[in-house]
Formats: C-alpha cells, sequence, structure tokens
C-alpha cells in the first residue's frame, strides 16, 4: 500500500458506515433512473406517443448512399444503425491514422532547424487549428465539387473516373461462384458499378484528419521538447548513433506524455465526426436522425447515438491506455 | 449529511408530482394573448420572412385566421421556425400550438407521434427537379445516378420505394436541410434533388439566379397531403383549427372574399350568412364567438386568395391550381359542410 512506487492515492480505511452511505446513494440513484424512465413512459402513453426498441425490426424502408456492409431499404433499422456505425468507424479509422502521419510529420517539423520547414508547419498548424472544423468541412466539400468535372466529362484513367460523383474504382466481386472484376462503367447519364469513393467520405475524411493533425502535431512537439536536452547528450557521450538515441532516449519518454492528450484528439475526432450530415455523408447520426423522423421514436434513436459514442470513446480510451502501458513498460 | 439527504428527497418528491398535463389550449391562447404558431424556417410559398420580418406564404396564413377567429386579430401571432428535427418534439412538448409547417399527412405520424392532422391544405407530390441541359427526360433516366435529398422527410422513403419497385439502382446523397440539398443540387453534385414537386420550384426560386434553367420531370411519385396538426388530448383546439380551414374553403365556394365579407353577411346566400354568423351562431358550437369566420376571412381572404397570393398567379411562382382547385372544378377541395 504504502510503496514509495504506487502511483494511486492509497485508499481510505474500510468502513461499514461509508459503506452504508454509498449503498444508500447507489439506491437512491438507481431509483431515481427507474423513476423518471417510468415517468417518461407513462408520459408518453398518455401523450398518444409509441415507444419502445421494437421498431428496429421493422424494415426502415429507406437507401444509404454508401458503406460496406451490403444494406439495401428493404432491410431492418438495427441494420440501418449498424451500416452507421461502420460509416461513423470507417471514417473516423482512416482520419485517425492520416492525421497521425500528418501530426508526426508537423510535430518533427516545428522542431526543424530549417527556418522553411519550420515556418511552413507553424504556419499550418495556426491556420487549420483556429478555424472551425464545421467552416473547414464546408469549404473542403464545397472545393471538392467546384473542382470535379461533371459526370458527363469524368476525368478516366483506365477503369478508373473521377467526377462530381466520386472516385468510381474497379473492385473484385463474388458472383456465380467466382471472382470476377466489376468495372465501373459510363452510361449517358451516370458511371454505374464499381467501388467508390464518394466527395461527401473525402470531404469529411479530409476536414477531420486535416483539423485533428494540427492538434497532435503540437502534442508531439510538446513530448518531443519534454525530454530534457541532457538525456540527449548523455546518449551522445554514450556514444549512442541518432537513430538509436531516438528509439531508446526520446521516444520512450516522449510517449508517456504524448499519448494521454493524444487520445483525448482521437476521441474528439470521433465525436466531430458527428458533422457528418453538413457535407451529406451517412454516419450514425444522420442515419439516425432519418430513422427518428420515419419512426417516431425520438427518445429511443437519441439513446442509440449516445450510447455507441459513449462505448466508441470507452474503446478507444481502453485501446489507448493498453498503449500507454507497453510504451511505459518499454521505457523501463 | 443530513441537510444532503433532505435536499435529495425533497428533489425526488419534486419529480414524483411533476405534472403531465397541460392547459386548454384555448384557454393559455387567450391568457397569453397569441396563437404560438411553428412553421418552416424559409420555404416561399409555404412561409417565408421577408426583408422586415414579416411572415409571408399559405401556412402563415393558416395560423393568421386562426389568431383572428380565436383573438379577433391576425397579428396575434408568434411565429416559431423549425427545422425538419424539431417540428414534432416542438408540437409534443408544447412548445408551440399549431404546426403550420408543410407537413405531409402520414398513418404513422397521425397515429403514433402524439398528434392530430387537421385539414389538408395543399394537395402535393413528390418531384425530381434536373438541369435541363443534362437532357434527362423522365425517371427512367435516373438510374445508377446521385440524388440529393434532404433528411428527415417522407421523401428518403418514397424515393427508395419507387426505385426498389423498378429494380432501378440509385445513390442518395442526403443532407440536414433544404439548403445544403440544394446546394450540392445546384453545384452539379447530383443529377437531380427530389422533394415535394411545388417546393422544389419555391426552393429554386431563391436558391439560383436562373431558375429557368432547371425543370421538374412529369412523374410525381406520391401523394402528398400537407396539413397543419396540433397536439392530441385537446378536441375543442382540433376542431378550432379544422373548422377555421374549412371555412376558408367554404368561403370560396360562397364566393366570400377579403373585400366583400361585410356585405356577403347581409345579402349572400343563406349558407354564406350562416358562415359569417349573421343568421346563425356557429362559433358557439366551437367555443367562439358569432364573428369567428368572418373575422378569418376578412383576414386572410377565402382558399382561393391565398392560394393566389402565395403559391398562384398573384406570386413569383404562379402555380397552377392542380389538385388544388375545389371539388366542383374538378380539384380535390371540398369541406364539410358548416351548419
Amino acid at each position: 500500500m504504502s510503496a514509495p512506487s504506487s502511483r494511486r492515492p492509497s485508499a481510505a480505511p474500510f468502513s461499514w458506515r461509508n459503506l452504508c452511505y454509498q449503498g444508500a446513494l447507489l439506491a437512491l440513484l438507481g431509483g431515481l433512473l427507474f423513476y423518471i424512465a417510468g415517468n417518461v413512459q407513462s408520459n408518453l402513453q398518455a401523450k398518444g406517443i409509441a415507444s419502445g426498441f421494437d421498431f428496429l425490426l421493422q424494415p426502415a424502408g429507406f437507401a444509404i448512399g454508401e458503406g460496406v456492409f451490403p444494406y439495401t431499404a428493404g432491410d431492418a433499422y438495427w441494420q440501418a444503425f449498424l451500416l452507421g456505425i461502420e460509416n461513423t468507424l470507417r471514417v473516423s479509422g482512416l482520419a485517425i491514422l492520416a492525421s497521425m502521419l500528418i501530426g508526426s510529420l508537423l510535430g518533427l517539423g516545428r522542431l526543424s532547424n530549417n527556418l522553411l520547414v519550420r515556418g511552413v508547419c507553424t504556419a499550418y498548424v495556426e491556420i487549420f487549428r483556429n478555424i472551425p472544423l464545421l467552416l473547414q468541412l464546408l469549404a473542403c466539400y464545397a472545393l471538392l465539387t467546384a473542382l470535379l468535372p461533371g459526370i458527363d466529362e469524368a476525368w478516366q484513367f483506365g477503369h478508373i473516373y473521377l467526377s462530381k460523383s466520386g472516385l468510381a474504382l474497379p473492385v473484385p466481386q463474388w458472383l456465380d461462384g467466382h471472382w470476377q472484376i466489376d468495372y465501373p462503367q459510363r452510361h449517358r447519364f451516370a458511371i454505374a458499378g464499381g467501388a467508390r469513393l464518394t466527395p461527401e467520405f473525402l470531404a469529411l475524411f479530409l476536414g477531420l484528419s486535416l483539423y485533428t493533425s494540427a492538434y497532435l502535431a503540437e502534442v508531439i512537439r510538446a513530448g518531443l521538447e519534454s525530454v530534457g536536452k541532457g538525456q540527449r547528450e548523455a546518449a551522445a557521450a554514450l556514444g549512442l548513433s541518432h537513430a538509436q538515441t531516438v528509439r531508446r532516449v526520446i521516444l520512450p519518454q516522449a510517449l508517456r506524455v504524448i499519448i494521454p492528450p493524444a487520445t483525448n484528439q482521437f476521441s474528439s475526432l470521433i465525436k466531430s465526426s458527428s458533422l457528418a450530415i453538413t457535407v451529406g455523408y451517412p454516419d450514425l447520426v444522420s442515419i439516425a436522425n432519418t430513422s427518428l423522423n420515419q419512426s417516431g421514436r425520438a427518445i429511443e434513436c437519441i439513446t442509440l447515438i449516445l450510447l455507441t459514442y459513449l462505448l466508441l470513446s470507452l474503446l478507444l480510451s481502453g485501446l489507448m491506455g493498453m498503449f500507454n502501458r507497453r510504451a511505459q513498460r518499454w521505457a523501463s | 449529511m443530513n441537510k444532503t439527504l433532505v435536499t435529495a428527497g425533497l428533489l425526488f418528491l419534486s419529480l414524483i408530482s411533476l405534472p403531465a398535463q397541460a392547459g386548454k389550449t384555448l384557454d393559455s391562447i387567450r391568457q397569453r394573448g397569441e396563437v404560438i404558431c411553428g412553421v418552416n424556417e424559409a420555404l416561399v410559398g409555404f412561409s417565408v420572412a421577408d426583408a422586415k420580418g414579416e411572415w409571408h406564404g399559405i401556412d402563415v396564413d393558416v395560423c393568421r385566421a386562426i389568431a383572428a377567429a380565436t383573438l379577433g386579430d391576425a397579428r396575434k401571432v408568434r411565429w416559431v421556425p423549425l427545422n425538419k428535427m424539431q417540428l414534432f418534439p416542438a408540437l409534443q412538448s408544447g412548445e408551440v400550438d399549431i404546426l403550420s409547417h408543410n407537413v405531409t399527412w402520414t398513418m404513422t405520424r397521425d397515429a403514433a407521434m402524439g398528434m392530430h392532422f387537421t385539414s389538408i391544405v395543399f394537395y402535393d407530390g413528390q418531384g425530381f427537379m434536373v438541369a435541363r441541359k443534362s437532357g434527362i427526360q423522365s425517371l427512367r433516366d435516373l438510374e445508377n445516378t446521385d440524388i440529393c435529398v434532404q433528411s428527415g422527410t417522407t421523401t428518403e422513403k418514397n424515393l427508395s420505394d419507387y426505385f426498389r419497385a423498378r429494380k432501378m439502382k440509385f445513390r442518395s446523397v442526403v443532407f440536414a436541410n433544404f439548403e445544403a440539398s440544394i446546394k450540392a443540387f445546384l453545384s452539379g453534385r447530383c443529377q437531380s434533388y427530389t422533394t415535394d414537386a411545388t417546393s422544389l420550384l419555391s426552393l429554386i426560386q431563391r436558391a439560383s439566379r436562373t431558375p429557368g434553367d432547371y425543370v421538374v420531370l412529369p412523374e410525381l411519385i406520391s401523394k402528398e397531403p400537407l396539413s397543419p396538426a396540433v397536439r392530441r388530448g385537446d378536441d375543442e383546439w382540433f376542431a378550432i383549427v379544422k373548422w377555421v380551414i374549412n371555412a376558408l374553403i367554404t368561403a370560396e365556394e360562397e364566393g366570400i372574399t377579403q373585400a366583400n365579407v361585410e356585405q356577403q353577411k347581409v345579402h349572400g346566400s343563406a349558407s354564406a350568412q350562416r358562415l359569417l354568423g349573421h343568421q346563425e351562431d356557429t362559433g358557439k358550437l366551437i367555443g367562439l364567438d358569432r364573428e369567428w369566420a368572418a373575422r378569418a376571412i376578412a383576414a386572410v381572404g377565402n382558399y382561393g386568395e391565398v392560394f393566389d397570393r402565395n403559391l398562384g398567379a398573384g406570386s413569383p411562382l404562379n402555380l397552377p391550381r392542380g389538385l388544388n382547385r375545389l371539388w366542383r372544378d374538378g380539384g380535390l377541395l371540398y369541406a364539410p359542410p358548416i351548419r
């Protein structure tokens, strides 16, 4: 308990009285929640508003523009929600990876001895950090839809088409018992088939990555700067090479400082991805909104959104916590 | 510790006794001296505020007529602009007395969302707008295309139903509101934009400087009866809204206009005199005074006048009456008799 290495505060001595108080508080909170739920239920009933989660099994009836899972308008609401979660995870997962990459480069660039590199990186961080994300998303989307050519004059590179309708790519497809390649084809008014990266996805992905990488750059710079100059000099005195110094001395100490605030950035990226609807990307919130309006189950849909984001955030901080502990073991 | 427990107990008690029932709508309207009307944020012809903050549109005039009938003054309305996500909760929670918001009357909304639709004020259908120069002629040409649509409407479901029944593929691009979806359509992101046909014409007027470059395809894929809605549980208020709308339609049948309402009261047909409260007091049937309909008509005119001013020949939209003609002219407007 009193070992000097322990980082947690030691627990208070055990007491029956405290246990009773805590039990009573828990019961009170539980009762309150139960009461509120019951009250809401009966008030809804009194007002003639249908409630309950049974609607999740009914057919959703609306189409969703993109998604990896197979889904058609005849499928149930829960499948539509699942596709929404998948879309949210796909765009935030890729944006997290991209922002880590850009953020690391920028963070290193901010510490560079080259004035130009340092200046460019500083300008980037200051610009992207100080413009609201919503505006960046709208600007990204407006730019993409303005710059890309219309369907009738789509840019063609072999079997790949690029237009306002997005990037259409050939994709392998399991059909009639063997693999075939599904090539996009140009029709009079449309480009059909193949896999599609839509401007909506690209705008959201770019917006989230560019915005978060500016914050990550600062987190990484701060982490690297937190390692004292003496450490570097000591490593040099021991005859370690530059690569060895970075790997064995600087990174292990810097990661400890970097990981917790980076976790915050990632978690806020996932939550910010709910701005998707402003650029027409069908994420969880967008699909829940449509479901809400069609089924009339407002409280249920909002609860599902809340729970999903809560779970995703908890999952992320759990994972990052594990990574942090590993990084610390690596250091010692 | 004890004090905390007492506070928590009091909070709990106050929650138990939370009243769920609101007072009668008409009483509270009279008390506060205004009707609270939930309208569309901006849809030319239905409800839109001009540069002076003055609201115009057919949905707006319905609320004015109701204010005139209940409070004697068409100006006593508080306007609450609502987006598609807010509109049902706003009515359910009692934030507005009436939803006059180009909402489609559907069974789910009527039966399971705590509200009642009153009377249809506009018959619409879902249509598709395309750029004239695209060469798209009919819905068949829309196979495999991208279609812009806004979320939270009956539109998305109609769209899926129509294409599914014909085994045609399409990709929907869904935005939160009219503005974002029409902007995406105008940028060329989608080959078409779909919503109620009248709304399409109304939106393009505002969004594009050359509205003539866009056309609505001839096929309409759904029935969209637009009706004001009120909260459940107040039959008197429901009746008032329903009969004010019926009075406006009946006025057109009887040839009663904003200009001749006083003269018709004395010299009109028997049913005109009944409607206007000269012979009989129909007002007391719905908890109002005998002049209720006369005031509503004097405030906004009959249905035909309301239509012409906001959507028809007297407006930039210049829509034909179409389905919204009186039944005897081949339209669908048919008000139950006022007697």
